[in-house]
């Protein structure tokens, strides 16, 4: 398909499918499916079928639609009207109500900030087009910054732009994507990789996989150009066995654009050839890791190894290679498009572009949500979050999951960005984001992230091998009301070690969520140890 | 046609030494006098850093890297005796006696074990996390050999003596995290293990009393190790 | 000058430290004209008395007799020191750790006796969970590793100590002998 052929293909989806007068947009990502939308949408189709309304109706499955605590969620149109909790039973309701005034007690207020204060780049498709089908990602520009690319950018034009947008790897570190694209470039020889990592293994994360499912054509766009800008022909997507959904739309992703020349050999009919394998993570959380997942690529033990030699200079099978984060490619094709001055004068002079979170924990309004880098973190957990419930108040925030730390009320307004968020004591991280009130108590939140670093430790090193298990020994000694100040010491001390004598970054962070909650919530510990109290009346202290 | 091999100068502690660009900063601290403890690495064996022991403060480089591992390079100002560095290398010994179940007066190779005398260098009187008191097996399964699980550190230097200059892979690590294991073929004993070719090989290289050869007194369980490097070398020569 | 006053307790251990410490030979009529042994097993004392300077443990936490003594010991005493690796480190008295006391009971009194298997309830004090080294109990100020340390260690450790000085173990012995 050359891009002439591709503009044609978008044109001609839009007079093939003359719109029809109402379009109900059923959420089938993973939320929403495990709420039963499948059987929504199925209802739905037998009430459209049932009143013979095929051609005035269509019934489309759609990704993520980012309030997913109120799932089964679903968008008609054109009424742009918002349903949540859907049931079976509510199809005929719905179906009847089209055209007409919607079925109240099942709106959801659209105009409300949890939609308004979002910005979408990364979600732009996601929930408005049918993740299996080309077609529709297509008649959203899908495919056409790769076109461009191969019709009249060289790889270090695309390089140069990525760089000009000022894009950082969403994997979690943050490093500067056009500076890693420029490595992977530079070294030598003839056969270099690609791989895009979609192993999200912290706990209560979903961002990278619901991008795969809602929109998953545009991480492999965004892989494809990556592929060309370095020299790559082969590239591997590394998802996580327990994604079954993402994988499955990517098998069908993978083959619909191999069908269209978009993938596989002489792609747009230039010499440019990228073909791209599917390989299931071992359900590690240290398989995220870059070295490690080369390794499990290579059907070894996924265990990481130090670092230098980069995967850029050194990666799989010896070769030259670049690793990305689902989320860092799927920003790839929009900045082709519009440009990296566009992207750039978005978010701070830092941070630039946009952040999925997965927003979790004690708000009114949990779920997916994309918002510019820069916003602060009250915006984001008052105005988009809703607030705390039940009137409760705010404790502290976490972010960057088992690397990140809590972030208390003094920080609120200070703004999104990976230098703030470092200077406060958390990371940027994934995107996980887990809201606390009063009600949760500090330590235990600490414990419950050591234990997790100490199931997930791979035991290649021994500070955190064993390190991880000594600091979780005091925490639970902690929490039980069995430690010492002396422990408390050590514990601190097993921090600085294992922080700064891990061979990887899992071993690395392993101590920041006791680092940030000891920082801003001293006191909490102290009340375990000195008087046996837990003031969140959390933790059963033993007498 | 071969290369020319570029030599870098460095300081290591304050002194100029000079190395070839595919040396580590071990090598050369070795070659100069300048000592760096180390457990996982053996000379002869891919090193892997795993014990972090040599871990070594470098100018300008915000992390601390493993000196068994990191390549010289030009102008590089190595420490390798920081207050710092001690500190942590006795941490790292006291995690890995009080890993699993090291009773030294009771041991096999007592006053023999690299880990028993790391503790006396480095000036490691007692550990100051808890002991855990793990429960481990013995598997005595081998004609020749034994492996106590009680005293394995997981140096994995068994694991890759047996791959790598045996051949036979018999050793690998089974578990992750604080469950993990060396295990002879899958997680069979090793008198039933049909790639062991008794070699003993691992039995010479593990640096503690977790493999040991049995029906020799203590004062002659001495592990040799001269094999390693002539065995290395002899391979490179060959390719 | 007053002379400093040393003690010496026995804990969980096979006294083999104390035989050690005997091994001073000469050494010790050279150390206690700078120090009295005011209690000892070595000597015929009933009671551990008050402010000791140096108190020398032999052997691991083991009962809840030994936890008492040593709770004892360490409030009577300005330097504690943890007198061979059973103190230090548990040593042969932790080997029944990963077993839990009543394996060990059952192994020793049951299954091993031919006579009257029984498991004492009197006389033998009850062992605590797990056999402990001191620190873990209470705060140690001086680590003499070795099983046992040589007598020349102890003696300069001793010598150290009785001139205030803090000793430098690093070199002086390891674990094991
Ligand atoms: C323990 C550990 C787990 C990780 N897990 C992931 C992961 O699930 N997904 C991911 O993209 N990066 C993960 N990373 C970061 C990767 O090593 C790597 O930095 C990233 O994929 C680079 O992509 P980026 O530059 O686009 O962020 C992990 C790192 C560590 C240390
Ligand atoms: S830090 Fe933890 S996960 Fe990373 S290599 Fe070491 S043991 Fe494995
Ligand atoms: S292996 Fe070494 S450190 Fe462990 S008990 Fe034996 S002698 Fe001691
Ligand atoms: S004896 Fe030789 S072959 Fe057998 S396990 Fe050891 S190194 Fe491998
Ligand atoms: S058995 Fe010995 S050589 Fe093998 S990992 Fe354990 S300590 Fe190392
Ligand atoms: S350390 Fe050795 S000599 Fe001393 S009491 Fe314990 S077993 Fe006996
Ligand atoms: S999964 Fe349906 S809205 Fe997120
Ligand atoms: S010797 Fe370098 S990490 Fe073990």
């Amino acid at each position: 398909m050359t891009p002439e052929e591709l503009r044609k293909l978008a044109e001609s989806q839009e007079e093939a499918r003359p719109a029809p007068r109402h379009r109900i947009k059923i959420c089938v990502a993973a939320g929403c499916l495990s709420a039963g939308s499948d059987r929504v949408r199925d209802a739905l189709q037998n009430e459209v079928t049932r009143r013979g309304l095929e051609n005035e109706c269509e019934v489309q499955g759609v990704g993520c639609l980012g309030l997913c605590t109120m799932g089964p969620l679903m968008l008609v149109e054109p009424d742009g009207v918002m349903y949540q909790n859907v049931t079976e039973s509510d199809a005929a309701a719905i179906v009847e109500s089209l055209g007409k005034k919607p079925v109240e007690q099942l709106v959801c207020p659209s105009d409300m900030s949890f939609f308004t204060k979002q910005y979408k780049i990364v979600l732009e498709n996601s929930g408005v087009i049918d993740p299996e089908k080309i077609e529709d990602y297509i008649a959203r520009d899908g495919y056409t910054a790769l076109a461009r690319v191969l019709e009249d950018m060289s790889p270090q034009d695309v390089i140069d732009e990525i760089t000009r947008s000022g894009l950082r790897g969403r994997g979690g570190a943050g490093y500067p994507t056009g500076l890693k694209w420029s490595t992977v470039a530079k070294a030598g020889g003839t056969r270099k990789f690609v791989i895009c990592n979609a192993d999200e293994g912290d706990p209560g994360a979903f961002m990278d996989r619901s991008v795969l499912e809602s929109d998953p054509h545009r991480v492999l766009e965004g892989m494809a150009i990556a592929a060309y800008a370095v020299g790559a022909s082969q590239g591997y997507l590394y998802v996580r066995a327990e994604y079954p959904l993402a994988v499955k739309r990517l098998r069908t992703a993978i083959r619909q654009a191999e069908r269209l020349g978009l993938l596989g050999n002489n792609i747009c009919g230039t010499t440019f050839s990228f073909h791209v394998d599917i390989r299931l993570g071992a359900g590690a959380f240290v398989c995220g890791e870059e070295t490690a997942l080369i390794a499990s690529i290579e059907g070894k033990r996924g265990q990481p190894r130090p670092r230098p030699p980069y995967p850029a200079e050194y990666g799989l099978w010896g070769y030259p290679t670049l690793i990305n984060n689902v989320e860092t490619f799927a920003n790839i094709a929009p900045i082709i498009r519009n440009g990296g001055d566009w992207f750039a004068s978005i978010g701070t002079e830092k941070s630039k572009g946009t952040k999925v979170f997965a927003l979790a924990g004690r708000v009114k309004n949990t779920g997916l949500i994309e918002v510019p880098m820069g916003i602060t973190l009250r915006e984001i957990i008052f105005d988009i979050g809703g607030g705390i419930p039940d009137g409760h108040r705010f404790k502290a925030v976490q972010t960057g999951g088992p690397s990140g730390g809590c972030i208390p009320e003094q920080y609120l307004d200070m703004p999104v960005d990976y230098e703030s968020l470092a200077k406060v004591g958390s990371i940027m991280g994934s995107g996980g984001m887990i809201v606390m009130d009063e009600t949760s108590c500090m330590v235990d939140v600490a414990k419950f992230f050591m234990d997790f670093c100490v199931s997930e430790s791979c035991g290649k090193c021994v500070p955190c091998r064993v390190g991880t298990v000594q600091m979780y020994n005091i925490l639970n000694r902690i929490t039980s009301g069995e430690a010492t100040m002396e422990d408390l010491a050590l514990l601190e001390e097993l921090c600085d070690m294992v922080k700064y004598t891990s061979l990887c970054g899992l071993g690395q962070t392993a101590p920041n969520p006791v680092l940030s909650t000891l920082q801003y919530f001293r006191d909490e510990y102290v009340a375990h140890i000195v008087d046996k109290q837990c003031p969140a009346g959390v933790c059963q202290m033993r007498q | 046609m071969n290369q020319p091999v570029r030599v870098k100068t460095l300081k290591i502690d304050d002194r100029d030494v000079s190395g070839r660009e595919d040396e580590t900063i071990l090598e050369i601290a070795r070659q100069n006098g300048i000592f760096i403890p180390t457990l996982c690495n053996l000379q002869g064996l891919t090193p892997i850093g795993a014990c972090r022991l040599c871990l070594v403060e470098i100018k300008g480089v915000s992390r601390l890297l493993p000196a068994c591992v990191t390549r010289v390079e030009e102008g590089m100002e190595v420490y390798t005796q920081s207050e710092r560095l001690q500190k942590y290398r006795r941490m790292v010994l006291e995690l890995l006696f009080s890993e699993r179940n090291h009773i030294c007066s009771v041991c096999v190779v007592n006053g023999h074990c690299e880990l028993q005398s790391m503790a006396q260098v480095l000036g490691m009187t007692h550990v100051s996390v808890p002991y855990r008191f793990p429960r481990l097996p013995v598997d005595a399964s081998h004609e020749r050999f034994v492996v106590d699980h009680n005293r394995c550190i997981l140096c994995t230097r068994c694991v890759r003596v047996c791959d790598e200059i045996e051949g036979a892979h018999t050793w690998d690590v089974m578990g992750r995290g604080i469950d993990s294991r060396v295990i002879t073929d899958l997680n069979q004993a090793w008198g039933e293990s049909e790639t062991c070719t008794s070699c003993g090989k691992c039995v010479n290289v593990c640096p503690t009393g977790a493999l040991f050869e049995k029906g020799k007194p203590v004062s002659e369980r001495l592990k040799k190790r001269q094999f390693l490097p002539y065995l290395t070398m002899m391979r490179e020569e060959r390719r | 000058m007053s002379k400093k006053r040393i003690a010496t307790v026995w804990l969980d251990g096979c006294s083999g430290c104390h035989m050690s410490f005997l091994d001073m030979d000469e050494r010790l009529v050279e150390l206690f004209q700078q120090a009295d042994l005011v209690y000892s097993p070595l000597v015929d004392l009933k009671e551990f008395p008050e402010g000791v300077d140096i108190t020398l443990v032999e052997g691991a936490v083991s009962s809840e007799e030994d936890l008492h003594k040593i709770q004892m010991v360490r409030e009577r005493t300005k330097i504690l020191v943890s007198f061979g690796d059973c103190a230090v480190t548990g040593n042969v008295p932790s080997m029944r750790n990963p077993f839990g006391v009543n394996a060990v009971l059952q192994r020793a009194y049951l299954e091993n006796v031919t006579l009257h298997p029984q498991v004492p309830r009197e006389v033998v004090p009850a062992l605590i969970e797990k056999a402990r080294p001191v620190h873990e109990v209470v705060k140690v100020d001086v680590f003499i590793p070795g099983c046992p340390p040589s007598a020349q260690t102890i003696f300069l450790v001793l010598s150290d100590l009785l001139a205030d000085r803090m000793p430098d173990m690093a070199m002086l012995t390891r674990f094991g002998a």
